[in-house]
């Protein structure tokens, strides 16, 4: 009986909305089922109808993978910030970061199972029915760490989020531990596919100890940058509130990690540059070309254009508290680290090959569709989780309420 | 012998790495053929998403197949059984797919005479031919690297060489294929176990159970694995029919798939097809535990070295100079 009058509410409170809800909904149905279509597709084909080869084996999803592990760690990793600097009702942030993070991993196992030659064996992953590699496949860590987080991003909003429906207190001395487990997770799932590509010894490229702890900073550089529009997003349309100073302070600790992220780089720079052996190749490939080839050379320069733009955005005083220049700095931020942590990161890991040719990669029409498909997808999950969890957090919503929404 | 010109049909220079794409020779043509999804193909897409197993048409015997190592030989039998009537609807032949264990007592190594190869290509012909490569998209276990005398700069060779005759001035030449590493970091890297190392070294495939996540591909040092991006396509008079389960049986499409030292003539006590196709000897095969084999006797008598040997794979597989 209750149950049934919470899923009634909740279908309420999801199909209402202003005019802009609907259109944004619809938009992002629309591409989903693009995507979708798409998908199909390749599922009928096999992977010739996107641009990998036995060359470059893993290309676009992976890449975007990549990205959004990212930015779920960093949407929970923002918790510490938050609560040492009082952004504003803490349990509001850690509501919105999960729900950003759990939107994000669905789209990383989303973008994983798109990669995959054959989704239909996916069962052979699962321990005791199928087999998972454990302990030596990082593939295999990788599905557990992720999964554990989906777990706890589930878990700790949704016991929040149960007690304030039912108008009653939250236990805070039961939820905090899962809400502490949850930060040092997150540093984890990004290492741990950071670890993915940096164990191979087969890719230079990757195989460099700098890789994790550079995985770190971008994370730290675009998914607070995309919980800043977010938090603007929300706040306009909800009672939820942050203060203007919550985000000033995220774009000062992203210029942070922006710098040290620079740093990092630098650093790579350097130690090829100036040993100067054959590991030199694959960045030179993506920097500057190699033997005639240089797809990805203007995408690189334009997200270190876009980084360094944004970096000296948020760095400075004046441009990082005023709205209109913070928000261009998140979008430069956003697609200067998808781009250098997506293709930039993984399509170069395989150029030169093991064998020293040169085979370049480009995304194909399928490919870039399913990736807009997904993304879609990821979006209109985020947003109808928040039209439904927000207002039950503001007291909107919930087992007395007479209204929904 | 090293002026001899080829012209037989298998070894048509044309035919041979020059045109060679990493998926196909179709490739470029191939993206931009395929029309974008419209209305029809995503009302298939219903059935596509939601009846992956009508995709891939397997049978729920298929789908639940285990993984190889895991089989009873009740299992073993009875998936052969199914794979032979299916492998005898698509191609119209009867089958053998064998499923013998390792002989007693062997680790198999290879030897590769670079001082001999003449880089004519015959083993890359005789391996497609024997282990049902798909000819479109094209997969080739062996490549043939060629490289300018003075130097052994992998970035500096090609595969695309494509003379009157071979071999050529001022060239000399060395064939690639899976080493069969003692310490493989492709095994290592599966997240589901669908390929390992048999006790007599053959590091093998189960094409059943492997997802197609290609991690084994960004591990492999040497390009050992290839990966099927569409159904294999063989002519149904050039299959051969004598398979192993871990070996030559046809492919699927999405799966990775590799070199297995011709595991299904190497356990009957043959010599894999490119060791017996190599026109001046330059290809050796042999056990390592025998200690008067041939392997052995290269690896004792003559200068040897192992590809990429800072890595640390070990791969069983030696070059060697014969002078
Ligand atoms: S050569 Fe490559 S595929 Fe063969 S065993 Fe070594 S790592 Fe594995
Ligand atoms: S592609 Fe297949 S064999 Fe290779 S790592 Fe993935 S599941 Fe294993």
């Amino acid at each position: 009986m209750q149950r049934s009058g919470f899923f009634v509410r909740a279908v309420k409170t999801l199909v209402t909305g202003p005019p802009v809800y609907y259109v944004w909904v619809l938009v992002l149905l629309t591409f989903a089922c693009v995507g979708i279509a798409a998908y199909s597709k390749q599922l009928q084909t096999g992977l010739i109808v996107t641009g990998m080869t036995g060359y470059v084996s893993w290309g676009f999803y992976i890449g975007n993978f990549t990205f959004l592990v990212g930015v779920a760690a960093a949407a929970v990793l923002l918790i510490i910030p938050a609560y040492v600097y009082q952004f504003g009702p803490i349990r509001d942030i850690v509501i919105v970061g999960e729900a950003l993070a759990v939107s994000a991993l669905l789209m990383c196992l989303m973008f994983v199972t798109a990669d995959l030659g054959r989704p239909d064996r996916l069962w052979h992953l699962i321990p005791g029915w199928g087999i998972l590699n454990l302990p030596t496949s990082l593939l295999g860590w990788d599905i557990v760490v992720l999964n554990g987080y989906l777990f706890l991003n589930l878990f700790i909003p949704g016991y929040i989020l149960w007690k304030a429906y039912h108008n009653e207190p939250t236990n805070m001395r039961f939820i905090t531990p899962f809400i502490i487990l949850s930060i040092p997770w997150a540093v984890s799932i990004h290492t741990v596919t950071a670890f993915i590509y940096n164990g191979l010894a087969a890719r230079p490229f990757w195989n460099a100890s700098i890789l994790a702890p550079r995985f770190l900073a971008s994370a730290f550089c675009s998914g607070p940058a995309l919980v800043m529009l977010l938090y603007q997003v929300v706040r306009k349309y909800t009672k939820f509130h942050v203060k203007d100073e919550a985000l000033f302070k995220i774009a000062e600790m992203i210029a942070y990690a922006m710098a040290i992220n620079l740093f990092l780089l630098g650093a790579e720079f350097f130690k090829e540059l100036y040993s100067d052996t054959h590991h030199l190749s694959p960045l030179q490939y993506l920097y500057a070309g190699l033997h005639g080839k240089g797809r990805l050379v203007p995408w690189i320069w334009c997200a270190f254009a876009f980084n360094v733009a944004a970096f000296l955005i948020f760095l400075v005083p004046a441009t990082r508290r005023n709205f209109a220049t913070l928000n261009v700095g998140c979008v430069l931020i956003i697609l200067g680290i998808w781009i250098e942590k997506g293709i930039g990161l993984i399509i170069p890991g395989f150029i030169p090959s093991p064998l020293g040719e040169v085979w370049e990669y480009a995304p194909t029409a399928v490919e870039l569709l399913v990736t807009l498909g997904v993304w879609s997808l990821g979006l209109l999950i985020l947003t109808l989780i928040l039209k439904l969890i927000i207002p039950i957090e503001t007291g909107e919503l919930t087992k007395d309420a007479r209204t929904a929404a | 012998m090293s002026d001899r010109q080829f012209t037989d049909e298998e070894s048509v220079p044309e035919q041979g790495h020059d045109d060679v794409d990493p998926k196909g020779p179709d490739r470029e043509s191939g993206n931009t053929r395929e029309p974008l999804p419209d209305r029809r193909t995503f009302l298939k897409s219903a059935a596509g998403v939601l009846g992956l197993f009508a995709v891939s048409s397997c049978t729920w015997q298929e789908f639940f197949q285990k993984n190889f190592k895991q089989m009873t030989k009740e299992e073993i039998e009875g998936t052969i059984e199914r794979l032979r009537t299916q492998y005898k609807e698509k191609y119209g032949k009867e089958f053998v797919v064998g499923a013998e264990g390792p002989i007693d007592g062997t680790l198999y190594a290879y030897g590769l005479d670079i001082q001999r190869c003449i880089g004519c290509r015959r083993c890359v012909y005789a391996c497609v031919e024997e282990n049902n490569q798909s000819r479109d998209p094209q997969i080739q276990y062996i490549r043939v690297l060629r490289f300018k005398r003075g130097n052994m700069d992998l970035e500096e060779s090609t595969i695309y060489y494509n003379p009157e005759e071979v071999p050529e001035q001022g060239y000399y030449y060395m064939p690639v294929q899976c080493q069969h590493c003692a310490n493989p970091p492709c095994t290592k890297v599966c997240p589901v176990q669908a390929t390992w190392t048999e006790p007599d070294g053959i590091v093998v495939v189960d094409y059943n159970w492997c997802i197609g996540c290609r991690y084994c591909m960004a591990a492999c040092p040497y390009m050992g694995r290839w990966f099927n991006f569409a159904e294999p396509v063989i002519p149904k008079d050039r299959i051969n029919t004598q398979t192993h389960y871990l070996g030559n049986r046809p492919r699927m499409r999405n799966v990775v798939e590799k070199c297995t030292f011709c595991i299904q003539r190497v356990r009957k006590g043959k010599y894999p097809a490119c060791v017996e196709v190599c026109p001046v000897g330059a290809r050796k095969f042999g056990n390592l535990l025998d200690p008067d084999s041939e392997i052995n006797r290269i690896i004792k008598t003559k200068r040897v070295f192992r590809l990429k040997e800072e890595l640390n794979t070990q791969p069983k597989f030696y070059y060697f100079f014969a002078i």
